[in-house]
């Protein structure tokens, strides 16, 4: 019994298990409200079920999620990733008329990284504050996309494309094998080069690491681009899901999203240690409290309510002050 | 006559986790003095200055204010009892006119509202007081610093109830100025103010003060009548020898005659920072930069390791010319450098001992040739047990290491790239006595084993005892070296002391 506190306590002090139990939590409400929420069903080759749509619609969320995880370990943030986003997605639905597949999604992830290198010079480079560098391309992003796509909601038909955000791989969405390989690449470069230690010194303590010789600026840069990237790969995705682009919608407050995510997964916003694996937690959590509501059949003006609530709870949850004072407060009731 | 006393502290004791900054410190201000406080960096004068302002409470001890015993809890608190400060920074708001600074918070009303013709005719008075005649209307920002300087002393003294607390203003004003604010300061004095004034200037002290109290390492040395007390003496009490020789007696490095030169720098300098300068470090040999805080010793290192930029000089090292320095060339050139702030440019708090043990060779390394973890262990344990750093694993957290054990990993962390030259900005600065011991030992030991070392303390002792050699600085300009049997304690006090009718300029070298 002791030993089983003493895991619970060893547990509880890993940042990834709280995303995790709040998934368990809200998995086991729904087990008891909503029965039909896990039903799963193999149809046409593949499977369908609530617990497959998290996972298909939650892929842009978690990639989008794991760049903005390396820019708050910088102690920085990214508000631009959906516009971003708006913008890969509208270049590639309107270079398919008349490119090649291969040249529309690298042009595609192309849009992304060009994002992303403006907002890494704006911030590492000038030295502007990340909320309000990023606020410039939030703004205007959705604008460059309406003007790809010339103020229209532009269609495709192209299969090919509409595998991406649609097809399936061995029964399982493929945007999840696109999310899985962006964690991988990822995780690699964080564990198997410098970067990752870079990344959290120069977070953590940015005049520290420049005078061990780390350059922080080509660190911030780089975290800049690849979260640039990561909105360009999800910009591909979503608009090939829907099988257009939408310049004023697609992906809309995705990039709140991201950021919660990645506050639950454990990622301090005052930077340093990040955590990617706890992201994906965070994303799947936060793409499971979506899915959910849209079943409990919450009506649609409320969602977001809900949604806050919910959040505000995970959060305090998560915090040790809340769990201190929390324990305390019960000591005294104890006591009394 | 303890009753002459407007400020009294009495044992005055406060510790931060993990460091005693105060430890039964006494002060005394009496009625109509200007009175000196004086000590390095990490003495405890701020942290004083800090308790008597409500900034800081304390542990144990006393706080009379004309014999009353008070206890402020914020500054706010502190300035209706009468106890007010002026920092070295002006800290008023620039956007606002004269009038409105010297009344923020407190503005003279009339049925309600602000009145006015009563604020600026007030402003003016006191401003009048100071000898300063200017038009309140204008934003503080229209004048120049040692104006707004003014001003902020004007504020102060309208709030304050017989006390100032003057924290190093003089270090952004020039001769003139300064000479400005001391009229004020004697005019205030013989109004019956008592003043404290924290600086770091030796000549300023003499010329204006009564009293000195001198802190050390967050002990009271004690209290001076200025006149009393010779420039030497006042220098010896600030940065003297601390403890016996027989501690370390026999520690010293065999000297020797030839070296081959390592670094070399002539007329290197930077404007506003340090005056050009002539050095040269040989291999293995262990050079010291000594002189009081504002001497320009951080400022060399900065500029050595690439830090700051230089604006003019030449820098050459191993015989090769380097044009321009920066951090990551000083690094591949062998240079290591453990700077005088710990917390804010040595340590990453949040990461781990292994981590921050190998971060500058990584650093050196570059980006894709990552140490492998297994390698990274071998390397932190290696210099956990070669430095004694006490911890239970590698895997700890930086931040939860005792500040002498800190100071052993950015040391580790240099040792990792196997240095040339080692630059240690106050090496055992906040550190107790036995990690200091520990450190200076380590110190000759490297530089047995052929590493340069140069290093700069503000313990005279201690870069005696050290060193082969020894620049010593003063006001940012170098006034002279020693080695060999003239590398005495008392020599460089002296030094310092009569640098000023030496080499002709006094203090105040203040922008």
């Amino acid at each position: 019994m002791a030993s089983l506190a003493g895991l619970a306590r060893n547990l509880s002090k890993q940042k990834i298990i709280w995303p995790i139990l709040a998934i368990v939590v809200l998995f086991l409400f729904n087990l008891i409200v909503i029965p039909d929420f896990f039903r799963m069903e193999w149809k046409d080759g593949h499977l369908f079920g609530n617990l497959i749509d998290i996972l298909k619609n939650g892929s842009p969320l978690i990639i989008i999620a794991i760049g903005m995880t390396l820019v708050i370990a910088k102690e920085g943030i990214d508000i631009s990733v959906g516009s971003v986003l708006a913008i890969s997605g509208a270049l590639a639905v309107f270079m398919l008329n008349g490119y090649p597949l291969w040249v529309v999604v690298l042009a595609g992830i192309g849009a992304g990284l060009l994002c992303g290198l403006w907002n890494g010079m704006l911030v590492a480079i000038l030295g502007i504050q990340p909320m309000v560098a990023t606020l410039i391309l939030l703004t205007i992003g959705r604008g460059i996309a309406q003007l790809i796509t010339g103020g229209q909601v532009l269609t495709t038909s192209n299969k090919a494309f509409q595998f991406i955000g649609k097809g399936h791989l061995l029964g399982l969405p493929f945007p999840l094998f696109l999310a899985m390989g962006v964690f991988l690449i990822v995780y690699l470069f964080k564990t198997r080069t410098a970067f990752g230690l870079f990344l959290e010194a120069a977070g953590g303590n940015k005049t520290a690491s420049s005078y061990a010789g780390i350059r922080p600026k080509v660190i911030f840069m780089t975290a800049y681009t690849i979260t640039g990237i990561c909105a360009g790969i999800a910009g591909i995705i979503i608009s090939s899901n829907i099988a257009s682009a939408d310049a004023n919608n697609a992906g809309l407050w995705i990039e709140l999203d991201a950021i919660l995510a990645v506050v639950i997964g454990g990622t301090s916003m005052r930077g340093g240690r990040f955590y990617l694996g706890g992201t994906i937690f965070g994303a799947l959590f936060i793409q499971s409290l979506t899915t959910t509501i849209y079943s409990l059949g919450v009506e649609p003006s409320s969602i977001l309510l809900v949604k806050a609530v919910v959040v505000i709870i995970v959060c305090l949850i998560q915090s040790d002050l809340f769990r201190q004072s929390f324990k305390l407060a019960k000591k005294k009731v104890a006591a009394s | 006559m303890s009753t002459d006393y407007v400020l009294h502290m009495k044992g005055i004791s406060k510790s931060f986790p993990g460091v005693k900054a105060l430890s039964n410190v006494d002060f005394g201000l009496r009625k109509g003095e200007i009175h000196a406080l004086m000590g390095e960096n990490g003495a405890g004068k701020s942290t004083l200055i800090k308790t008597a302002t409500g900034v800081y409470d304390w542990d144990s001890g006393e706080v009379r204010l004309a014999g009353r015993p008070i206890a402020p809890k914020s500054p706010l608190e502190a300035q209706q009892l009468g106890i007010s400060t002026v920092y070295q920074e002006v800290n008023l708001c620039p956007n606002l006119t004269v009038a409105e600074n010297i009344f923020i918070g407190r503005h003279p009303r009339k049925r309600g509202f602000i009145h006015w013709d009563k604020m600026y005719a007030d402003s003016e008075r006191l401003l009048e007081r100071l000898d300063l005649y200017i038009d309140v209307k204008q934003p503080l920002s229209h004048y120049s610093v040692a104006i707004q300087q003014m001003v902020a002393i004007a504020r102060a003294v309208d709030i304050s109830n017989g006390i100032l607390i003057l924290d190093e203003p003089t270090s952004s004003l020039d001769a003139n100025e300064v000479k400005q604010l001391f009229k004020v300061m004697r005019k205030l004095k013989q109004e019956g103010m008592g003043i404290v004034f924290v600086t770091h200037f030796l000549d300023q002290v003499y010329e204006v003060t009564d009293r000195i109290t001198v802190l050390r390492n967050g002990t009271l040395v004690g209290e001076y009548v200025t006149s009393a007390l010779s420039k030497t003496e006042l220098v010896s009490h600030m940065i003297g020898r601390e403890w016996s020789t027989e501690e370390t007696a026999g520690m010293k490095a065999v000297e020797q005659i030839s070296r081959d030169l390592f670094l070399q720098a002539s007329t290197l300098g930077k404007r506003g920072s340090i005056y050009p300068i002539d050095l040269q470090i040989g291999k293995g040999e262990v050079l010291g930069l000594a002189g009081l805080l504002g001497s320009g010793r951080t400022e060399i290192a900065k500029l050595i390791f690439g830090i700051d930029k230089a604006d003019e000089g030449i820098l050459t090292i191993d015989g090769e010319q380097i044009s321009s320095m920066y951090p990551q060339k000083a690094i591949q050139k062998g240079l290591g450098f453990t700077p005088e702030d710990r917390k804010v440019a040595g340590i990453v708090g949040e990461l781990t001992i292994r981590e921050n043990i190998v971060l500058a060779l990584q650093a050196r390394k570059g980006l894709f040739s990552f140490i492998p973890l297994r390698k990274q262990k071998e390397i932190a344990n290696k210099y956990i047990e070669l430095l004694k750093i006490k911890t239970p694993s590698a895997e700890q957290k930086i931040e939860n290491l005792s500040g002498g054990n800190q100071q052993k990993v950015i040391l580790a962390r240099w040792l990792a790239t196997q240095p040339k030259l080692l630059i240690l900005d106050e090496p055992t600065r906040g550190i107790d006595v036995g990690s200091k011991m520990e450190i200076r030992k380590l110190i000759l030991e490297l530089a047995a084993s052929g590493i340069s070392i140069l290093i700069i303390s503000a313990e005279l002792d201690e870069i005696v005892q050290c060193c082969n050699r020894i620049i010593v600085l003063r006001d940012r300009i170098k006034i002279g070296e020693v080695s060999g049997a003239s590398m005495r304690e008392n020599v460089i006090m002296e030094m310092i002391a009569k640098g000023a009718e030496l080499y002709g300029k006094p203090g105040g070298i203040g922008a």
